[in-house]
């Protein structure tokens, strides 16, 4: 081990602690996206890792999860546990339509010196005053919100689950989100704050990143309403991410706001 | 062929409002496979904008269990589920049913009756998808136009899943 990749691994590490989604690949990935019957059940793997989707790094902590119902209404999920590398839980359906279930992540990142050390601070804004010591000096405060989702629909889908917060990054579905087929286009709307994001690159990469040789991503921009498309080359589960940052903190100490929004989706052979 | 689609508005014209039949034969294969299952087979009419203008049939494992063993794998057929299947209360009188043993298995339906009703003079397909547990899944169009002038005998091929859709129409 050289000082130089002691350097990069000490580098590596302070990007993966605040904003791991960067960093890092956060991903949930349901075993069905299109269920039916009296009784269906869906589980789910959450975790943060380079290829997708193998667990192989972090699991997605289960309190950051949210189930939201058909009628927008929230889901406990059920049979949660977190392992090593992964979370797992199970999803009830016990009503028609579209799930989404998200997993956000946000908070502060300080960076500051105090007696000429440099420091890392991460967690809440009311526990920033307390855990950063009066002394500090070049406190430098961001903040962000991480949102990563996927979606799941009993029978015929449904709307009611997929209205934005309004908060941070999200993606609103224009074609149905859990009808994907290979070779079709598909078309979604990105938002910040509910407002629709222009000019922001998406990515989309297949599933399965250990049996080829190449990332493969797939770019679009969004436009002036947001929205943007993809043409789905083939079946599988993609990850489609974007992120971008602004000066809109909730706190007058953070001078930067880092948005970043992935979610899982599933692509059917024709 | 080319020459019936040339002279077929005339036709469409002149034609009396008559009661036309569509008879589909679908031909289930025999497969020699260690684990063999009949498939969920879906058999509808679909318009150019891939809309449903028939649902004709749907085959499905009738047996009852608490997770609905039967219609827990309709979304199997994904692109019957996706295209409208999943708008249908299972079961459907007169569309749904117990899956079928290998073998040609004929269908007919008439114009003004369920399930078929009255189509749109137009073009369409006639689509059948089968999917078997632990086996494969296909789809197999047959383009017609409705109605028919004369008696017409159409056909595609299976690969896998499917043999021979036949449909016919009579005006």
């Amino acid at each position: 081990m050289t000082k130089h990749s002691l350097k990069w691994g000490a580098l590596a590490l302070a990007l993966a602690l605040p904003f791991s989604a960067q960093a890092h690949k956060m991903w949930m990935v349901p075993s069905a996206t299109n269920v039916s019957g009296n009784d269906p059940w869906v589980t789910v793997d959450a975790a943060v890792s380079n290829d997708l989707f193998y667990p192989d790094h972090m699991p997605v902590a289960l309190d950051r999860i949210t189930i939201t119902t058909p009628d927008g209404q929230t889901a406990k999920p059920e049979n949660a546990l977190t392992g090593q590398y992964r979370s797992v839980f199970d999803v009830h359906l016990t009503q028609p339509g579209t799930y989404k279930i998200a997993a956000v992540n946000g908070g502060l990142f300080a960076s500051y010196e105090v007696d000429g050390q440099k420091r890392r601070w991460r967690g809440e804004a009311a526990a920033m005053s307390k855990e950063i010591p009066s002394n500090a000096k070049n406190v430098e405060v961001s903040e962000s919100i991480n949102r990563v989702e996927t979606f799941i629909t009993n029978g015929k889908p449904s709307d009611g689950a997929l209205k934005p917060s309004g908060k941070g990054l999200e993606l609103v579905p224009v074609t149905r989100v859990t009808d994907l087929a290979s070779g079709e286009a598909a078309t979604f709307q990105l938002l910040v704050d509910g407002k629709p994001a222009s000019g922001l690159k998406v990515m989309a990469i297949a599933g399965e990143t250990r049996y080829r040789n190449a990332q493969d991503e797939i770019d679009a921009t969004t436009d002036k309403d947001g929205k943007f498309s993809i043409t789905w080359p083939h079946a599988g589960m993609y990850w489609v991410n974007a992120s971008t940052q602004d000066d809109k903190t909730g706190l007058k100490q953070a001078k930067v706001r880092r948005l970043s929004y992935a979610a899982t989706l599933e692509v059917l052979p024709q | 062929m080319r020459r019936f689609s040339l002279t077929l508005p005339a036709i469409l014209l002149a034609a009396p409002a008559a009661a036309a039949d569509l008879n589909v034969t679908v031909q289930i294969p025999q497969l020699n496979v260690a684990e063999y299952h009949r498939p969920y087979t879906a058999v509808w009419v679909e318009r150019e904008d891939h809309s449903v203008a028939a649902q004709l049939a749907v085959w499905y494992a009738q047996k009852e269990s608490k997770e609905g063993a039967g219609t827990k794998w309709l979304p199997e057929l994904r692109q019957w589920w996706r295209r409208g299947g999943r708008e249908l209360q299972m079961p459907v009188d007169g569309v749904s049913g117990a899956t079928r043993p290998a073998g040609d298995q004929k269908l007919s339906f008439h114009e003004g009756k369920a399930p078929l009703g009255q189509l749109a003079p137009g073009k369409y397909d006639l689509v059948v998808e089968a999917a078997r547990e632990t086996g494969g899944r296909e789809v197999v169009r047959v383009p017609f136009t409705w109605p028919a002038s004369e008696p017409q005998q159409l056909a595609a091929q299976g690969s896998s899943e499917l043999g021979a859709v036949k449909v016919d129409l009579a005006p």
